[in-house]
């Protein structure tokens, strides 16, 4: 019972904060300029729940998480520009190989541990990086024109639909066993989980929403280039979900909300930006070093839930 | 043969030039409480990661309710009924107590992945199953007040018990207890027993464990097992085991027999 408030209260809270800002945006009162920070958080917000999956639940020190990113953003684009297909289509179609490639990527390399796994994924998501670069099909280092078809609408969608799977992943029996192997991977095994099959999945669905935000990324801006899907992609990425508190979903929601803000403040400042946006990092690291959440959810600070469904 | 749960064949394995364990013949009936001891470094706990597939056996060949378990994985060899604790407690110490033994039940739960992902009824329904089935293995040890409590939480005696629990909720025939009384003082132990011998009734068990207790050893086991450097010295009932020359010379030293 507990979990099903949570959920209509995430829904009442997306609908009342989707149509806010759809208001504001109909009224006149949000600029481009503010569309666009809001739409870009919504794919940080995307990246850092898929990547919270891996990493905060399972446990499995993934960071090659922009390489998942590419092939959404690249296939979606072909899909649109290439292919003349919509842009929900292309969504799904950018998603869906992108899972494709994390699978492929996952049973392989989900059999090493800890910083090996991080190596073989970034030299991953490098591997897909350079194969983008190369391809002149997709303009190769200059990049691909894409034109700009994001709204707030599919971005929003987009968050809410990424949220409810991974909450109500997380809160199953399959999640448990996800969890389960990022508490003790040998007890764990000892218990029946099939902890390799959990590492897949939860890579698979990891990279599914990844592909999403990707594809939505791609039709936000009017060209997509390979060296935006670099390793320092990843580390944004990695940024959020740790700064959010590894294990806790609202956190690495929070953190990515945090951080896209300050980033598109700082944008003022060109010249200090890195060094600020270091400092916020150290601060909140120093005096929260388990994460702004820690492994807690927002649903456990208030009776009733309020966002994310996820009490892990 | 119908008897039979358990027979390990000449098990032994080997670590590079070192042989661990060698030339180990055991046998399992149903319903049996066996006694696995030795001094330290004997192999004990090796023994037991070959019986539920963490290690794989180099020679030998074992065997469970029919099956063969050589070359199958931990969680293979769980389904098939085999559960254990270990001997250094392995909990999930950041999970409550509750979700400690939900994650063992999982395997008899049958809502699929899309079920929970879609919330369709087969997951409420299933969930709903789980935590009512998790929590009377909690009621058994007691540990139900503690439903909501983090693993780690629990005092040192109460994350033994709860192992156990989680480890009777994989739904084994055979329970493989690792220690299940190191750290625990006599009312402690004497508590454990008792439980043992509940639990083993209760679910209709088998139960093999390790323990270093010889009160407790002697005072609930049918038969025992000793290993010594990796090879098995003995093997009967606790009385026999008890004036077995060459038990008490691997235990207490070849002088003492003099």
């Amino acid at each position: 019972m507990k979990k099903s408030k949570a959920f209509w209260g995430f829904l009442v809270l997306a609908l009342v904060i989707y149509a806010v800002v759809q208001g504001m945006i109909s009224g006149g009162i949000l600029d481009l300029y503010y569309q666009n920070i809001l739409i870009q958080m919504c794919i940080n917000i995307m990246l850092a729940v898929s990547l919270h999956i891996v990493i905060g639940v399972t446990g499995q020190f993934s960071i090659g998480h922009a390489g998942f990113m590419a092939v959404g953003a690249y296939i979606s684009a072909i899909a649109t520009m290439k292919l003349g297909l919509s842009l929900p289509v292309a969504i799904i179609m950018g998603a869906v190989i992108s899972a494709l490639a994390g699978l492929l990527v996952g049973i392989p390399s989900l059999r090493l541990k800890g910083d090996y796994l991080a190596i073989a994924t970034l030299g991953f998501a490098e591997i897909i990086r350079i194969i983008f670069l190369n391809v002149d099909y997709v303009g190769g280092a200059a990049g691909m024109v894409v034109t700009n078809m994001t709204t707030w609408t599919y971005a929003f969608v987009g968050v809410v639909i990424t949220i409810l799977v991974i909450a109500n992943f997380t809160n199953s029996r399959h999640g448990r066993g996800c969890i389960s192997i990022r508490e003790d991977e040998i007890a764990s095994d000892a218990m029946g989980i099939n902890t390799t099959y959990y590492k897949v999945v939860a890579f698979t669905i990891g990279s599914f929403f990844a592909g999403v935000a990707g594809a939505i990324y791609a039709h936000n801006f009017f060209i997509i280039q390979p060296t935006t899907f670099n390793f320092l992609k990843s580390f944004d990425i990695l940024i959020y979900v740790v700064l959010g508190g590894l294990g806790s979903l609202s956190g690495a929601t929070i953190a990515a909300i945090f951080l896209t803000i300050v980033s598109a403040y700082l944008a003022n400042f060109p010249e200090t930006r890195m060094i600020i946006y270091s400092l916020v990092l150290i601060i909140v690291m120093l005096y929260r070093p388990t994460g702004l959440m820690g492994t807690k959810e927002i649903t456990s600070l208030f009776k009733f839930g309020k966002k994310g469904g996820s009490k892990v | 043969m119908s008897n039979l749960l358990l027979t390990a064949e000449k098990v032994g394995i080997q670590f590079g030039g070192l042989k661990a364990v060698q030339n180990v013949n055991m046998y399992l009936n149903k319903g049996e409480l066996i006694g696995l001891i030795g001094p330290n470094g004997a192999g004990k706990t090796t023994t037991f990661n070959m019986l539920t597939g963490v290690y794989q056996p180099t020679e030998g060949t074992i065997t469970f309710d029919g099956k063969k378990l050589n070359g199958l994985k931990p969680f293979q060899v769980t389904k098939l009924g085999i559960s254990r604790t270990f001997q250094n407690i392995r909990l999930f110490k950041d999970l409550s107590v509750l979700d400690n033994v939900k994650v063992a039940n999982h395997n008899l739960a049958k809502h699929s992945l899309l079920a929970s992902i879609l919330r369709l009824p087969s997951h409420f329904a299933g969930e709903a199953k789980m935590e009512k089935e998790s929590i009377e293995f909690l009621k058994i040890f007691g540990l139900d007040v503690y439903k909501d409590e983090l693993a780690k939480n629990l005092p040192y005696g109460m994350q033994r018990r709860l192992e156990i629990a989680r480890a009777l909720a994989a739904n084994p025939k055979l329970l493989l207890l690792d220690e299940p009384a190191a750290g625990m003082n006599p009312q402690e132990t004497h508590d454990l027993m008792e439980l043992i011998a509940f639990i083993r009734k209760e679910f209709d068990l088998t139960i093999l464990l390790i323990e270093h207790d010889m009160h407790l050893v002697m005072g609930i086991c049918e038969r025992i097992y000793v290993l010594d450097h990796g090879q098995l010295i003995a093997d009967g009932t606790p009385e026999e085991i008890r004036n077995n020359p060459k038990v008490i010379e691997a235990y207490l030293g070849e002088e003492v027999i003099d």
